[in-house]
């Protein structure tokens, strides 16, 4: 049997009918087209498919759809601007070279978003604490690190 | 100005499409696809005797299931055997779908295909399957002495046995010239398992259609050329009604050039049965139990030396576990074999290994591909004559080096490519003055004496390597300049997150002389190119950027040319700057590459107002030579290949610091320097990055990851939770620098260096952990209670003199 559920999806309104086992991830990816959203291990490991529920960074692979019904999602395709200009996290990752492949990227990008919006000037301790529930197997995190530095540079130069 | 792009860190071309989530990896296609799901054995070793589907036909929005019985006769037979090897005398491949027995955990016996995946996964759940559990072979030494017995037409589990032999210079066998040494060692050297682990597993997804008779499958593969060839083969199908094309790929470090998996023929051949797009993405834990490992070797060494620490004779006895079939040959344990000899001149050397079947998943290259276990044996070997001598161990390492003047330099031996290993350049004493300085090697006893009188343990280790790149035997590239001066490149090969629509775009336009913007780059689409090998070995810039660059110049002669015509100029007296061909010396005379793609073209036809110049009545051609002059073709494109007469040589040296907690055995690395030598750098950013990634695998090798069987071939670890990948918190800044001595084997003077990060690492966290403790490494991974156990058996080193 499907549930009728409304989700706000960076900042758009959406409903899927969705089983009770349909987890955020697949509702997202499979139901709303919103493929951005990795997944890696769904046991809740890597950290792929994190997005921010209400703004807080959560793995959707471990969150069923139905029980998010009512609240805002933003997915790595809402963290631009809406004109399409990429947010400063984005822009950092791609100065310092913070991916390669790209996969486990969405998942550090939603991350540190929330991350340097609850700590604007995290110390080098700060940022390994802050993406150390992230896995990324290309990078060895030594730009990733970089990354999350020069986007707080950004955010402060555009202040 | 088009400015200089060979050698700049340009910005990579591929990160604003994934950085905003529009990337295309395999699970994002084919959203209305079927979902194919597998039933796994649950066992190591079994006899399949019955199959019941009766319970899981009633799922709702079941499709179709499948056993072998189902396949066809060419998808009955085993998987190709991709790599035959004289010396791999039983080589045996998986069925698509087990055939009666199971060999591994994880195999599959049964395909079903539903209206999605959880509905499959329903369906494979009430599917029963009645096994006569068999006793499994587990352990590369149990298999190697058990009357079990993997397949019962192989003796013993060997499934290849290979001796090479390189004589010194005074013709001593090795044996003799270790028996005759003034000082002679022997010992043991154990690697575990571990596995490539990209994020995205392995997926597939088939579009047939009907109408066209023609089939188009997306896999995340490192070869789409190779899988488009099987999956031909293996359906019957023509080759040019079949396409496959790698999309966006999350990851692959060796394990997606394996091909063709069970899935990629058996997911297009349900799509062309069912008439139904069907797609297949693998879950973490089916990454574990159904794709590849590598790293497993024990190795038996005896090294004969004098004085100096010259080594005058090497022997190494490989037992090799390759895991339950052999589909990649004996690739890995051929790389080891060859690879040990690193940076030195070895008196004489001989290596021997068995490789071996065991009932667990198979082993296939995992970066770095059988070369980790070769520096482990090397440097572990070169760190022991350094503690018999009490030299120090870069002194040792230092007088077995070749020498800068000695290059080429023949180690004597067939690589992996079936060529000679015959280094082509290359400066080791170079490389090794650089690393000390880096790392601050001689002030380093000071600092160990310090940090003894705070109560720390610290230890200093180092490891170097040759690695050989860009393998052939070959890989081409297309460039096409269209009307519009945009510049189309293609090659074959695929990208897993090197960069290559970047790099590839920064040799065409250096080339070309176009501005890098211009430029755009296609690989892995076999509708675009379609020959060529795979991306592995660290060989995509080697070859296929070498190939780019033979294409751009063939497209950039046959520019001049067209434009000194127009010019009414000769061709040598002209360039290419910023998309225009101009005179030299006559700044108001150019014709812009765009009118010259116009002009390379005769027409009958104007599409629009540039088209109409190359159009007949435009007397742009003369009438005493046809318009397509003989010889040439219309259209200003060019196609090339690069084929190399042997491997490139790449080499470094790694060090590190590590400190070691007194009462927990906590290791941590306090710091690592890497001096790295790939040639010419089109990209250093991305070369850093190639490194540090390198590195980060090699870490995770060193201290953390192992792949756990039981006795029953049951994999405990088979998930992220238990399988320890490292975070951002256990790795350690990688402090870089580069020597660059080009090669002089290829037009550009690169080498390969994608794999380089990994290949030491755990030779060099040994010999940091044995430094700071006194205790001797001879097995990695180490963990904290491995080395917890060490201290307590220590009775110091594990050497014997023989």
């Amino acid at each position: 049997m499907n549930i009728a559920i409304t989700l706000t999806v960076n900042g758009v309104v959406r409903q899927a009918e969705v089983p009770g086992r349909r987890l955020l991830s697949d509702c997202l990816r499979h139901d709303l087209g919103l493929t951005g959203t990795h997944v890696g291990c769904e046991h809740g490991v890597c950290g792929c498919c994190t997005v921010l529920l209400d703004g807080e960074p959560v793995r959707s692979c471990l969150t069923f759809a139905v029980t998010v019904d009512g609240h805002d999602i933003t997915t790595v395709e809402g963290l631009a601007a809406p004109g399409g200009a990429m947010s400063p996290v984005q822009r950092a990752f791609a100065e310092c070279h913070g991916l390669q492949c790209g996969f486990c990227t969405p998942g550090f990008l939603c991350t540190v978003t929330a991350l340097l919006r609850d700590n604007p000037a995290p110390s080098e301790e700060e940022v390994l604490e802050g993406i150390s529930g992230n896995l990324c197997r290309c990078t060895g995190y030594q730009n990733i690190v970089k990354s999350v530095h020069r986007a707080a540079e950004i955010m402060a130069e555009e202040s | 100005m088009t400015t200089k792009l060979f050698g700049e860190p340009v910005r990579r071309r591929e990160d604003p499409r994934l950085l905003t989530g529009q990337g295309r990896y395999l699970d994002d296609l084919g959203g209305d696809a079927l979902a194919a799901a597998f039933v796994r054995s649950p066992h190591a070793h079994a006899r399949i005797r019955d199959i019941d589907v009766s319970a899981a036909i009633d799922v709702d929005g079941l499709v179709a299931i499948y056993t072998w019985e189902d396949l066809p006769a060419l998808l009955a037979q085993p998987l190709p055997l991709l790599i035959p090897h004289p010396a791999l005398t039983h080589g045996r491949t998986a069925h698509p779908l087990a055939r009666d027995l199971v060999r591994h955990v994880g195999e599959p016996v049964v395909m079903v295909v539903a209206r999605d995946r959880y509905l499959a996964e329903d369906a494979c759940a009430l599917i029963r399957v009645d096994y006569e559990i068999l006793k499994p072979v587990v352990g590369v030494e149990e298999a190697a002495q058990s009357a079990q017995l993997v397949h019962g037409d192989v003796p013993g589990n060997v499934g290849a046995h290979l001796v090479q032999e390189v004589p010194s210079a005074a013709g001593l066998g090795a044996r003799e010239a270790i028996e005759t040494a003034p000082h002679t060692l022997a010992f043991r050297l154990d690697i575990e398992r571990s596995a490539s682990m990209p994020l995205e597993g392995r997926g597939v997804y088939a579009r047939w259609d009907a109408d066209d008779r023609s089939l188009r499958v997306y896999t995340s593969t490192q070869t789409s050329t190779s899988v488009r060839m099987a999956i031909a083969a293996k359906l019957g199908l023509p080759l040019p009604k079949v396409e496959v094309i790698a999309p966006d790929v999350g990851g692959g470090f060796g394990v997606k050039i394996v091909h063709p998996w069970p899935e990629e023929v058996l997911v297009p051949w349900a799509a062309i049965l069912l008439d139904r797009e069907v797609k297949w993405a693998e879950d973490r834990r089916e990454h574990f139990v159904s794709s590849a490992h590598e790293r497993a070797q024990v190795q038996s060494v005896r090294v004969g030396f004098d004085d100096d620490g010259r080594v005058l004779g090497l022997e190494v006895n490989i037992l090799h576990d390759h895991g339950a079939y052999t589909p990649y040959g004996i690739i890995v344990p051929i790389i080891t074999s060859t690879q040990l000899l690193g940076p030195y001149k070895i008196g004489a050397y001989r290596v021997e290994f068995s490789s071996i079947y065991t009932n667990t998943v198979q082993v296939t290259p995992y970066r770095g591909a059988g070369r980790p276990q070769a520096v482990f044996c090397m440097e572990r070997t070169m760190d022991h004559i350094a503690a018999h001598l009490g030299a120090d161990r870069t002194a040792v390492r230092e007088v077995n080096f070749i020498r800068p003047d000695e290059f080429p330099y023949d180690q004597g031996l067939i690589f992996q490519d079936g060529r000679p290993l015959i280094y082509d350049s290359g400066d080791y004493p170079e490389s090794l003055r650089m690393l000390k300085e880096l790392i601050g090697w001689d002030s380093f006893p000071e600092a160990k004496a310090q940090a003894a009188a705070e109560g720390r343990r610290i230890g200093i280790g180092i490891g170097c390597y040759v690695e050989g790149t860009g393998v052939g035997p070959y890989e081409g590239g297309h460039v096409q300049i269209t009307s519009d001066g945009r510049v189309h490149v293609s090659t074959g090969l695929t990208s897993q997150g090197q960069g290559h629509e970047t790099v590839f775009a920064q040799i065409a336009a250096a080339e070309l002389g176009v501005p890098l913007e211009r430029v755009s780059v296609v690989t892995g689409d076999t509708r675009r190119f379609g020959y060529a090998v795979g991306t592995f070995a660290s060989r995509a810039a080697v070859m296929s950027g070498n190939a780019i660059a033979l294409a751009c110049r063939k497209v950039r002669e046959k520019a001049l040319r067209i434009a000194a015509d127009a010019l009414e100029a000769a061709p040598g007296d002209l360039e290419i700057v910023d998309g225009e061909v101009r005179v030299l010396g006559a700044p108001g005379s150019s014709i812009p590459l765009a009118t010259v793609a116009v002009l390379s073209n005769p027409l009958r036809y104007a599409f629009d107002e540039e088209a109409a110049r190359a159009t007949q009545f435009a007397g742009t051609s003369a009438f005493d030579r046809p318009p397509v002059e003989e010889g040439q073709e219309p259209g200003l494109e060019g196609r090339d290949y690069y084929s190399p007469l042997r491997s490139t040589f790449a080499s470094g040296m790694h060090a590190a610091i590590v400190e070691t907690d007194p009462l927990t055995a906590e290791i941590r690395i306090l710091r690592y320097a890497v001096v790295h030598d790939c040639g010419n750098l089109i990209n250093p950013m991305i070369v850093e990055g190639q490194i540090h990634g390198g590195v980060a695998q090699g870490v995770g090798g060193a201290l953390y990851e192992r792949m756990v069987y039981d006795e029953h071939g049951q994999l405990l670890n088979a998930s992220f939770m238990d399988f320890l990948m490292p975070y951002a918190t256990e790795i350690p800044r990688v402090e870089t620098a580069h020597l660059q001595t080009p090669s002089p084997l290829n037009p550009l003077g690169i080498k390969g260096a994608g794999e380089a990060g990994v290949i030491p690492v755990s030779a060099v966290i040994a010999s940091a952990i044995e430094d700071a403790e006194g205790i001797g490494i001879d097995r990695m991974p180490i963990s904290p209670s491995d080395l917890f156990d060490l201290r307590r058996a220590s009775t110091g080193r594990s050497t014997s003199e023989t």
